[in-house]
């Protein structure tokens, strides 16, 4: 990160340096000494990471049964595929759940632990309780924990009517939105509960913004209004980005979450077409879901440069321009004065180009 | 923020106010979880009843720890939870030693490996790891979680290399050259002057994971405690996931009269299987709480 705060001229100048600077041939081998820190993780990852990826892939384009005598493959290719996208039920409507209440209720999610963490940095007593209740669910949020609390009613606030609400939500909207909406208000405090996490990622990066900007802001006259918009959010950035991104993954392998539930039934059904199989398809497309789900979440985050980055490159490009241009001039009048002197000597000049360079 | 006559009364009557409702709501399900636990099932009919139950009942208790095999499961819980972590710990700070240590050709590759096995989702690799476990043997046992968190690829692991490495690229390199100079090995020095100084990011991460692996009960139900229950393995989250099942075998064997399953049973086990965790989250509450700044994970 620190390379982005270099000027272009101090990048360039260090990278020169560096490609001059060679690593010795003793700095190599030290550095080769990572390998052998590195060997549990290359074990582990070759065992448990690329070989079963590998395998879930093949699985994913075979039928597999379980005989006496072992798995029986019968290769299908994208069988699985289609059959899931079309035949199946359940699993598309649910990845269709599962996307509209992800994509409702990550922000939901950061925005509150922004506003907690933010209330929490306030020269407030009774910092450490309030600090300590926020975060409580971290250490009690589990899948079980969620569906018993959720199926016991304790999961929204008695007071308030959802009924009302999401009778007044599917009758605005279609009922594929409108659903996860309601279910959404329906399980409202536990959903606010995966955000213990996200609030102390903001406490801390909250505590490092320099207290001197704030400072300089009010003196200028800024309001706290206008503070948060120009500094603390745009310090607070790559915090957002990790926090969402976070906060998806954390859905996505929460054990209440009815994508992964139907994975593992899949697993173990016992009937013909389902079975290992099958289940590596679908986690494969879950998988390419999730994946698509981060990868836009975080263009859209990371995607924006703030103002002042935007202004500080356009300046050096008109720069880097004009120095351009400057030295073509230069290279230009060289050669066209080089040319005179050559025809001049020759004897070869015209009047016409005499009286002009006389002129 | 700021000085503080600035600040008026009403801004931070608003921010006290708005706090406690906000804390008030966030722990409902928890104060309602409670109360409810105590009641009798006359209080949980009785509508004028609504947070106070009317007299403190424990025997909602009893039934629901004896029905969840509560000590069995409390046990086995500690175990399932604490033999993976500290495997995690050994693994993921190595690694994160030679990422933050090493200049090594392919780092990059190997921490974008890390960061997308983060992002995708267990259920890819599950279902092979699960014939190559039954494979191996280690199905339904403790193994099962040992195992990869051993070679660094245990549950979440990937979170504790970055918070390694964060930590070790904070600890100045002069440290690690001095000891060279005077003669250390490679080994040497990690095991003398960058471990003890990770007391921290070692704190957070057994934390952390040990929190993790006690909630995590759908690869904890797959792995260990079986499908179908056919290892002897259990914690006291999945004897939650299966309490009305539980509840009903209890009820048909147990010799005193027990009740039928009510909301007030119900919330009983669900107290008691967050109860181990929650004690331990006051007793060590500012570990918890000042983990994330430690570490320094959001310092970039």
């Amino acid at each position: 990160m620190e390379e982005k705060k270099m000027t272009y001229a101090d990048k360039k100048a260090l990278r020169e340096r560096m490609k001059r600077l060679k690593p010795g041939k003793l700095e190599r081998r030290y550095a080769r000494m990572g390998y052998v820190f590195m060997i549990p993780w290359f074990i582990g990852a070759a065992v448990f990471l690329a070989y079963p990826l590998c395998m879930s892939f093949w699985y994913a384009l075979n039928n597999i049964r379980i005989t006496p005598l072992g798995q029986k493959f019968t290769f299908l290719g994208y069988g699985n595929f289609t059959q899931i996208l079309i035949q199946d039920p359940d699993f598309v409507v649910e990845l269709v759940n599962y996307l509209t209440s992800t994509v409702l209720s990550v922000p939901i999610i950061v925005v509150f632990a922004l506003i907690i963490a933010m209330m929490l940095n306030m020269n407030i007593k009774g910092k450490g309780f309030f600090r300590l209740i926020f975060f409580l669910p971290v250490i009690i949020v589990s899948g079980p924990i969620l569906g018993m609390l959720n199926s016991e009613g304790a999961g929204s606030i008695s007071a308030v009517d959802v009924q009302a609400i999401s009778g007044a939500i599917g009758s605005v909207l279609p009922s594929i939105i409108a659903e996860p909406i309601s279910d959404l208000f329906g399980n409202m405090i536990t959903t606010l509960w995966y955000s213990g996490v996200q609030i102390l990622i903001f406490l801390s990066g909250l505590q490092k913004i320099d207290r001197s900007m704030y400072e300089a802001a009010k003196i200028d006259g800024g309001s706290g209004w206008e503070c948060f918009w120009k500094i603390t959010l745009p310090n607070l950035r790559s915090m957002i980005l990790l926090n969402t991104i976070y906060t998806v993954v954390f859905i996505s392998n929460n054990s209440e979450n009815p994508i992964i539930v139907l994975i593992k039934e899949s697993m173990f059904s016992g009937t013909k077409e389902k079975g290992y199989g099958y289940a590596s398809a679908m986690a494969w497309l879950y998988s390419l879901v999730v994946l698509l789900l981060v990868g836009a979440f975080a263009l859209i985050l990371a995607g924006r440069k703030d103002q002042y980055e935007k202004q500080v490159k356009r300046a050096v490009k008109l720069r880097k321009k004009e120095a351009r241009e400057k030295k073509r001039i230069e290279r230009r009048n060289r050669r066209n004065a080089a040319r005179i002197e050559r025809k001049r000597e020759k004897g070869q000049i015209t009047s016409h180009t005499t009286s002009r360079s006389d002129y | 923020m700021g000085s503080k006559d600035r600040e008026g009364f009403l801004k931070q009557f608003t921010v006290y106010a708005l706090l406690i409702c906000i804390g008030f709501i966030y722990t409902y399900p928890i104060l309602h979880m409670v109360s409810s636990s105590m009641m009798t099932l006359d209080d949980l009919l009785d509508s004028s009843i609504k947070w106070l139950p009317s007299s403190l009942n424990f025997e909602n208790f009893r039934q629901a720890g004896e029905s969840m095999n509560f000590w069995t499961a409390l046990w086995q819980s500690a175990v399932i939870a604490g033999v993976p972590t500290i495997c995690n710990l050994l693994s993921c700070s190595v690694t994160g030693y030679a990422l933050a240590r090493f200049d090594f050709p392919g780092k990059k590759i190997v921490m974008g490996i890390i960061i997308l096995s983060f992002v995708l989702p267990a259920q890819i690799t599950m279902i092979p790891t699960y014939v190559l476990y039954s494979k191996l043997g280690i199905l339904n046992t403790v193994w099962a979680f040992i195992l990869p968190a051993l070679f660094g690829q245990g549950f979440k692991a990937p979170i504790f290399i970055l918070i390694f490495w964060q930590f070790f690229r904070q600890i100045p390199k002069v440290l690690i050259e001095a000891s060279r100079i005077d003669g250390a090995g490679h080994f040497r020095s990690f095991f003398k002057v960058a471990l003890p100084s990770a007391a921290p990011a070692f704190i957070t991460v057994a934390l952390f994971s040990f929190v993790w692996y006690w909630n995590e009960s759908y690869l904890t139900e797959l792995y260990v405690h079986g499908v179908y229950g056919q290892s002897n393995w259990t914690t006291l989250v999945i004897q939650l996931d299966n309490f009305a099942a539980n509840f009903s075998g209890y009820q048909q064997t147990a010799t005193n009269a027990a009740t039928n399953l009510n909301e007030s049973i119900s919330m009983a086990g669900t107290l008691l299987s967050i109860l181990p965790l929650t004690i331990l989250y006051l007793v060590l509450q500012r570990h918890f709480v000042e983990s994330i700044d430690r570490t320094g994970i959001t310092g970039e």
